[in-house]
């Protein structure tokens, strides 16, 4: 066997992923030309969403700790963004994004201090708890954050102000800032690739299979922890930061845990063992709930009876099953 | 000339001594076993030397520096690492990645995560190398946890060579495989670390195994150290082999 094999074999392994992204990212790219513009929307949603479940998985998938608490950095990018319109007057989707990541990493730097020591259901029931904590803060300091009215955000401009909101926002939503997201989702998914695919992915692929043995092999288990919590959390900041332009308003809603269980709910439904998976459960749940909601006021009873019924026929996740699938397939075709 | 000298190292659980006023020494380039009936205090001895437990008292000096109070962490980097007596695997990697992950950590490139681990042609034809040593190139792309027990117990060892340690712990390093198994693999572990002249000690139970392999032997009993010497002094004596290895003559 040539020493070079296992090298040369990984970066075919990220050709052979650039093969599969590129043309999906083209197909996305259609979209507002092909799609009315509440679809492509609708998939921006999806979108964003997917972002925030990439950042999830970066902790559940790869890390192996199941957080309960990511509602509370969504929420913390939203707030960030509006709180900057409200005090600051600013307008600039690049200096939401901007605060928006700051206050992300300040938050999830300090709560991170304190969950990742656990793991588990103790870790899952701190995270859970430090996101109520910043749930209970937006519902309560209404005159800071609006209550349970919120705080509204208007049409940002994009690209230092060379596309601004001004006119239509249906088609300003549904065209500059469609690919406004895309290119984000883009960034955000190929500077997560990178994360797993690099050697501190491995690290933290290590602490997930094997704790003890991860550190007598010299990984600082907390240390690496943290970072993945920071970046984790970083991404669902930047995933809240997107979304309150589309949405208009943020409110305490989106802190609350039942939003943490939306976000887990997607990624598994995706499948979390797979990079693809949450970005599928993502977009996928996003449409389930926009049409359950649109077909019943007892939306959450048919939501969840769907996505019951989907996690028990399909136990590895959409891109698990898939991939079994086409496993089958391959077989048969080639016996 | 020792390599790693504890004194006087005590460990209490409850009111139980599992190791009591150890005074152990590991000298440089030795193949050492490590004997003593289950509850003697050898794996104990091992976890308070490579950090795993805290001791209550003594001290542990390797290469004459201080290491009682440094962190696993510490210890690995001054030389220390050991393999483990269940089998420690990262089992959903492959071999090659298991043994590729230590050497990106001992490298400190783990802190890395802006580009893309495959592309360290170095650390993969390590890893490579390191497999090819232990016999175990052809079970580079498996996943660990896919591999046979005899396999793993390897993997196990490689991954700690790895590191490029001083001294190698290896807490049973044949306990679970087949008797027509060990001797390959203690031929494979005994051939890597004299080649390198690295030391080791290894926690063993198997009889064989210790004489035929070791160039010394200590033995233990209830958390002390009963005797040390080469291992046609261990087999004359009468306390430790009436109190361990009773058996011996009939093998």
């Amino acid at each position: 066997m040539s020493t070079l094999a296992p090298a040369l074999q990984q970066i075919g392994s990220t050709a052979q992923t650039l093969r599969v992204a590129v043309p999906i990212a083209a197909l996305l790219a259609l979209v507002p030309l092909v799609l009315p513009p509440y679809g492509a929307i609708l998939l921006a949603y999806g979108l964003v969403m997917a972002i925030g479940a990439l950042g999830f998985n970066l902790l559940l998938g790869y890390t192996g700790l199941l957080s309960f608490g990511h509602s509370a950095y969504f929420g913390v990018g939203a707030y960030a963004v509006a709180l900057m319109v409200k005090y600051l007057k600013v307008g600039s989707m690049e200096l939401f994004l901007v605060g928006a990541i700051a206050a992300s990493v300040l938050i999830t730097a300090l709560f991170g201090v304190v969950c990742v020591r656990y793991t588990r259901i103790f870790f899952g029931i701190l995270t859970l708890a430090l996101s109520q904590v910043l749930w209970s803060l937006a519902f309560k300091f209404f005159w800071v954050t609006g209550g349970t009215d919120g705080l509204r955000v208007p049409t940002p401009s994009l690209f230092g102000g060379l596309v601004t909101g001004a006119g239509d926002k249906t088609a300003f939503m549904s065209h500059a800032y469609y690919y406004y997201v895309l290119i984000m989702f883009c960034a955000c998914a190929a500077l997560m690739w990178v994360i797993v695919n690099s050697p501190f992915g491995m690290a933290l692929q290590a602490i997930r299979d094997n704790e003890t043995r991860a550190e007598f092999v010299g990984v600082r288990i907390w240390r690496y922890r943290w970072v993945a919590f920071l970046v984790s959390g970083v991404f669902t900041g930047l995933a809240g930061a997107l979304w309150v332009p589309l949405n208009g308003l943020t409110t305490p809603d989106i802190m609350h845990w039942t939003f943490s269980g939306e976000i887990v709910f997607m990624t598994v439904l995706g499948g979390f063992r797979s990079f693809a998976g949450p970005i599928i459960g993502a977009i996928v749940f996003n449409y389930l709930k926009t049409y359950a909601i649109g077909y019943t006021v007892y939306w959450q009873l048919l939501l969840g009876t769907v996505l019951v019924v989907l996690v028990l026929s399909l136990p590895t996740g959409i891109v698990g099953t898939a991939g079994k699938l086409a496993a089958k397939f391959r077989a048969r075709s080639s016996g | 000339m020792s390599l790693l000298v504890t004194k006087d190292l005590v460990k209490w659980f409850g009111d139980t001594h599992a190791v009591d006023h150890v005074n152990f020494t590991v000298r440089d380039s030795e193949v050492l076993a490590l004997i003593g009936s289950n509850g003697a205090g050898k794996t104990t001895l091992v976890n308070l030397i490579s950090g795993l437990f805290r001791p209550d008292g003594g001290q542990i000096l390797f290469r004459d520096a201080d290491v009682t109070h440094q962190s696993v962490h510490g210890r690995i980097k001054a030389g220390i690492a050991r393999s483990f007596q269940l089998v420690n695997l990262f089992d959903q990697l492959s071999a090659l990645d298991n043994v590729a992950l230590t050497i990106f950590s001992r490298d400190g490139k783990t802190r890395n995560l802006a580009t893309l681990a495959s592309g360290d042609s170095a650390v993969w034809d390590e890893a490579a190398d390191i497999l090819r040593l232990f016999g175990l190139e052809a079970k580079a792309r498996m996943l660990a946890g896919g591999v046979s027990q005899g396999e793993r117990k390897l993997l196990d060892v490689a991954v700690a060579y790895a590191l490029r340690p001083k001294l190698l712990f290896l807490d049973e390093p044949t306990s679970g495989v087949s008797t027509r198994e060990k001797a390959p693999i203690m031929d494979t572990i005994t051939s890597v670390v004299r080649s390198t002249g690295i030391s080791a000690a290894i926690i063993e139970h198997d009889m064989d195994v210790v004489f035929n392999y070791s160039d010394r032997i200590v033995a233990m009993h209830q958390g002390t150290i009963l005797a040390d010497g080469t291992p046609d002094e261990i087999r004359r004596n009468e306390a430790v082999t009436t109190t361990l290895i009773g058996t011996t003559e009939t093998r």
